[in-house]
This record gives structure tokens, C-alpha cells and sequence, in this order.
């Protein structure tokens, strides 16, 4: 208790040199935070727009239907087995049939995967109400990175070949009701989504799905022949090893704002011991033990990132939560990063987030200063009075 | 109680190795320091009274020879127990005061009570007595900076006196002082020698204090070549 207040009482008396080097200590804890925080933003951005617009609460798979495996999606497809039915008309999960075609923008052609939508289903974010035309043409949905590269509009009309259950090549005109903007590529690139029981029809596949997506309050059923429920833990886990890559590049900035702040520690702690050695030696002579100094300077190291801490937050928490409400703007073509970005990247400011950085920092802080204090250890008092060190 | 044996040496040495040559500086001293002297060691730099005087404060360890301060060996002292030594019976004066430059003179004065765990209302009380004893009761909240030479060493008298300790050493008191300010502190620490009994152990050359001594021990390349006592010193008398 007594190191406690000594340290307070020196450092606080110690004027503009705790203060400029508080300072730079709260500039590391507000950086550390900040970067952070945009970090566990992408990475919970990322994982929220996927969610909402493609995974659900999960996903009941048809046997054969691997979603990187184009050769399984001929066969990828069943019957609507009752237990899926019956949460699909209770409106707990939304069935979703794809099938392999191929579009004809401006006779060009691409391999694409058409997929069939209930326009009334309510799980996912595809706008497929859109869909609900009241016409005889066959609506078609894409997404604002197909329409770019296929060079398509809302309005146009474009060809759309496939085979149907038979092996049998058909075709049709599909008019494009919409283009949507979405941050989900999953949902945009290479995809056409039409209304499912037009699909069901043109592919004579009645009452067929390839998966069926449940929303998030519904409970797994038990077991289901022919199909295999998929979890969000699985579906999300190529995403998260993604954005953890990311987040390790992230780490180096850590890692190095870091750095630099306990090398500023580091370096106030040396000059002080330098500058202090007189005053170590008048302590020891006053009946202070060398532990007993060594507690002070190690106090007063980790004294500097309390008040860093408290400094920090003064300002860090203003600005946290004002880029957190208003997020940022991304420059253009962030949208090909390879994840799920949408246009403003809205960082997130955990408190386990913040008390745990500013934790780490205060321990990371206390281990430094203690570091150089090491030296007071093998100081002699009267080597110490006459100015020397070791 | 009045004439117990405060300080014994016997045969003690230092010996500082000077590249290929040796000094020994103090020389197989051997003296007995009694409770309320006011003692003085005296003589030419490199003679060992600082040195002395560190062994006697246990802030220094003897090459050879024994220190007992107080009853305790000085050489058998643990790290701690040579602290617990220092924070409780001995008060220090140096040359340059060394204050502790943060602080006001009432936390300067404050320091060894706290490191005492005094409580806070005796420790109050302690300060301001000791602050009154060396006339700066005025000057409780200055930093050192602010004060002159005379006064930033009488602050340094009040922290080796708050305590009240057995022993005060004192190196060279008065070497960064003016004449008047050298007879004012030596007029105090004669006052506080006979008040309350501490005995003073000083090093010096300085004739001004040389001239309140009522013990003074000559040392000459580490030996004592004279001891001398005088009841009534020339200056303590005026």
C-alpha cells in the first residue's frame, strides 16, 4: 500500500514526463483497440450478412449436393421429405432447388447456377419477393456483380438453357426484374434466382429441393432419410478461417503498436533508474529495502498505464462509439477482398474487447517496467548515492 | 544508559583496489562512539571518513574488521535487516541534502515515518515538530528547488531527525553552505544534540564544524592519528 501511494505521489508530482509519456501510452491503448475493433466489425459483419443472406439457422443438405462439387449438382436434388415440409408451411425453413445452366447475355454464354426461391419466404435476404410478378414471363433475380459482368439491366431479357431430370436441353427467356446490390457474393455471382415452383416445373422436379434452409429459432430435427443437417459452426467455417487469416495481418499492427508502447515504457523506465540513481541510493539509505525500490519503479511503470488507460478512455470512448454508429465508407472494389464486405464497415468495441486489451497492455506494461529495475537489485546503496550504476 | 557503547569497531578496514595498487582507507580503525556524543571525523579527502561513516550506516561492508551498530554486526546484516537498521536508529545528512526533488519539504520530512508505518495523525505531529526544530514550519508545502541551500540542508536535518533515531550521520554538512548558514545548521544540530540526545557522528574538514565538535577523530591515510575531546567546544559555546 505504501509503494501503491508513493509511486502515485511520484509520478503524479512528476509533471509533463508522466504526462507526455501517458500520452503516447493512451495513443497505443486507443490505436490497439481501434484496429481491433475493426477487426472483430469485418469479422462480425462478415459473418451477419452471410447468415442472413445465405446460411439461416442452417442448412438441411439433399445427399448428394456438395456446394463446391459442380459435377454432384445434376443429381443434387429430392423430394421435400414431410418433417422439412412441415417446417417449410410453418414457415420455419425455406426450400431452395439449384440446378447447373447455362445464360446467354448478349450471345455470350456462361455457366451459371440457377436457383429456385419461394418469393414469399422470409429467412433469407434475397429479395425474392421481388420475384412475384403477376406476368407469364419468367422472372429472374440477379445480383449487382453478375449484372455487371454479364453486362445486364433490369428489364433485359436473357436466355437460360439447362437439362432437365430426363437429360433433356430446354430453354427459356428470363426477364430480369431486379438487380440487387448485396455484399454476399455467395448470392451474386454466376446465379439467376427464379420463383421454385417455375424451376420445379421447367425441371419437372415437383415438390424438389436441393436444400432446405431453416431459420434461426427452429430445432434441428432429430434425423431426416436422404438429408443432412449442416450447423452454422460448419457453414461458417471456411469464413472464419478467412477473416482469422485477416486477422493475423491485423495482429502484426498489434503486435507493433505494442512495441512501440513498451519500448516507450522501456525507455522512460532506463532513464529514470539513470536519472534517479541518487535518489535510489537516498531511499536505501532512508531504510528502503532494494526490493522496496524495486516495487516503486515497477509501480510507477505500471502506474503510467493506469492513467494511460484512464486518459484513453476519455477520449477512445467517444470515438468508439462514434465509428462504431457511423461505421466506414469503403472505397470501391473492397467488394472483391475475397469476403463479405458491405459498403460501410461498421467497427465493434466489445467490452471484452477493451477491458481485455487494456489488461493485456497494463500486465505487458508492469513486466516491462519491472524489466530495467532489474539493475536495482545489484546496486550497492553507496554506489548509488555517489551516482553510479552497475 | 548515558555512556553505553553506541558504535564499536575493531581492526576495521576497507581496502580499494586501485588498478595494480591497493588503498586502505579507514586502516585497522578501532573507536567506540558512546549514546549522545557529538563526534567528528576529520581529516583530508581519501582519509575513510566516508567511508566510515557508510560502514557505521551500514550502507558499506568492511574488507576486514568488525562494525557493531547498536549491538549488531554490520558485516552479518542482511540486505534487509541493514535497511530495518537504517529506517529505524539512523538518520542521514549528506553534502548534497539530497532531498527527494518531487516532493514538498513536509513529504521529505514525512518519508522515513511512512517507511516507519507511523500512523497518520502521529505522523503529522512528528513532521511539524521536526519542521519547528529547524525553524521551516513556514516552508511545509515549497518543493527543494525552491529553497536556498541553508534551508533545503535543514529540511535534509528534519528527515534524519523526525524519527528521532539513535544515531545521525552526517558527511560533509556543510560543504555546500555559506559561513552563516553553516553556523545556523550546526548551532541546530548542537540543540537537537542536547535536547533530545541524539548522538551526531559527522565527517568533515570544514573548520566551522570542526568547532562544535565535542569529540574530534583525526584520521590520516585511514588511521586514526588523534582523538580529541573537548567539553566545551569553541563555537558550540558562543
Amino acid at each position: 500500500m505504501l509503494t501503491l501511494k508513493l509511486a502515485a505521489r511520484n509520478i503524479l508530482s512528476a509533471g509533463l514526463r508522466t504526462w507526455l509519456n501517458v500520452a503516447a501510452l493512451s495513443f497505443a491503448f486507443v490505436s490497439i483497440i481501434f484496429l481491433q475493433g475493426l477487426y472483430e466489425g469485418l469479422n462480425d459483419q462478415v459473418e451477419r450478412s452471410t447468415v442472413d443472406a445465405l446460411f439461416g439457422g442452417g442448412q438441411y443438405w439433399q445427399n448428394a449436393y456438395g456446394p463446391f462439387d459442380p459435377l454432384s449438382l445434376e443429381d443434387a436434388h429430392a423430394p421435400i421429405p414431410p418433417p422439412l415440409r412441415k417446417l417449410v408451411s410453418d414457415t420455419s425453413a425455406t426450400s431452395i432447388l439449384i440446378r447447373p445452366a447455362t445464360f446467354y447475355p448478349h450471345g455470350r454464354f456462361r455457366s451459371i447456377l440457377l436457383k429456385g426461391i419461394d418469393p414469399g419466404q422470409t429467412i433469407l435476404s434475397v429479395p425474392s419477393h421481388l420475384l412475384r410478378t403477376g406476368h407469364d414471363e419468367l422472372p429472374g433475380l440477379i445480383g449487382a456483380r453478375m449484372a455487371k459482368g454479364a453486362g445486364l439491366k433490369k428489364g433485359d431479357v436473357v436466355t437460360v438453357r439447362w437439362r432437365d431430370t430426363h437429360g433433356t436441353y430446354d430453354a427459356r427467356d428470363v426477364s430480369i426484374v431486379e438487380v440487387f446490390r448485396t455484399s454476399v457474393q455467395d448470392i451474386d455471382n454466376e446465379q439467376v434466382w427464379i420463383p421454385l415452383d417455375r424451376l420445379q416445373e421447367l425441371t419437372h422436379l415437383p415438390d424438389q429441393a436441393t436444400i432446405v434452409v431453416v431459420n434461426r429459432s427452429a430445432v434441428p430435427l432429430n434425423e431426416v432419410p436422404g438429408w443432412e443437417f449442416k450447423d452454422l459452426g460448419f457453414l461458417l467455417r471456411d469464413l472464419h478461417s478467412l477473416v482469422r487469416m485477416k486477422s493475423v495481418q491485423g495482429s502484426i499492427m498489434y503486435l507493433f503498436l505494442l512495441f512501440l508502447a513498451m519500448l516507450a515504457i522501456f525507455d522512460t523506465q532506463i532513464l529514470s533508474i539513470w536519472r534517479r540513481r541518487k535518489e535510489i541510493g537516498t531511499l536505501m539509505a532512508l531504510g528502503m529495502t532494494r526490493g522496496g525500490v524495486i516495487e516503486l519503479f515497477t509501480m510507477e511503470g505500471a502506474f503510467h498505464s493506469v492513467l494511460a488507460a484512464i486518459l484513453g478512455s476519455c477520449y477512445g470512448i467517444p470515438l468508439f462509439a462514434y465509428a462504431a454508429s457511423l461505421g466506414f465508407e469503403l472505397p470501391a472494389g473492397t467488394d472483391n477482398f475475397g469476403v463479405t464486405i458491405g459498403q460501410r464497415l461498421f467497427p465493434v468495441y466489445s467490452p471484452a474487447l477493451i477491458i481485455g486489451t487494456t489488461l493485456l497492455v497494463c500486465v505487458v506494461t508492469t513486466i516491462v517496467s519491472f524489466l530495467p529495475t532489474r539493475t536495482i537489485a545489484k546496486l550497492k546503496p553507496v554506489d548509488a548515492l555517489r551516482g553510479k550504476l552497475v | 544508559m548515558q555512556n553505553s557503547a553506541l558504535i564499536k569497531t575493531e581492526n576495521l578496514e576497507k581496502t580499494y583496489s586501485l588498478g595494480l595498487t591497493s588503498l586502505k582507507a579507514p586502516d585497522d580503525v578501532t573507536l567506540t562512539v558512546t549514546r549522545g556524543e557529538f563526534l567528528g571525523l576529520v581529516g583530508p579527502s581519501g582519509s575513510g571518513k566516508t567511508t566510515l561513516l557508510n560502514i557505521i550506516g551500514s550502507l558499506d561492508a568492511p574488507t576486514s574488521g568488525t562494525a557493531e551498530v547498536l549491538g549488531r554486526r554490520i558485516d552479518s546484516l542482511s540486505q534487509k535487516e541493514a535497511a530495518g537498521l537504517r529506517n529505524g536508529h539512523i538518520g542521514f545528512i549528506f553534502q548534497t541534502f539530497n532531498l527527494l526533488p518531487v516532493y514538498t519539504v513536509y513529504e521529505n520530512v514525512e518519508f522515513p515515518l511512512l517507511l516507519q508505518g507511523v500512523e497518520s495523525s502521529r505522523r503529522r505531529q512528528l513532521v511539524e515538530e521536526a519542521l519547528e526544530w529547524v525553524g521551516l514550519a513556514d516552508r511545509a508545502d515549497s518543493r527543494p528547488v525552491q529553497l536556498s541551500g541553508g534551508q533545503g540542508q535543514r529540511v535534509a536535518i528534519a528527515r534524519a531527525i523526525v524519527k528521532k533515531p539513535e544515531i545521525v550521520l552526517a558527511d560533509e554538512p556543510t560543504a555546500n553552505l555559506d559561513a552563516a548558514n553553516s553556523h545556523h545548521i550546526m548551532r541546530t544540530m548542537v540543540q537537537l544534540n542536547e535536547e533530545l540526545g541524539t548522538t551526531f557522528v559527522f565527517a568533515t574538514h570544514d573548520e566551522k564544524v570542526i568547532g562544535y565538535l565535542k569529540r574530534k577523530i583525526t584520521l590520516i591515510d585511514g588511521r586514526i592519528s588523534k582523538d580529541e575531546r573537548s567539553d566545551q567546544p569553541p563555537l558550540a559555546v558562543r
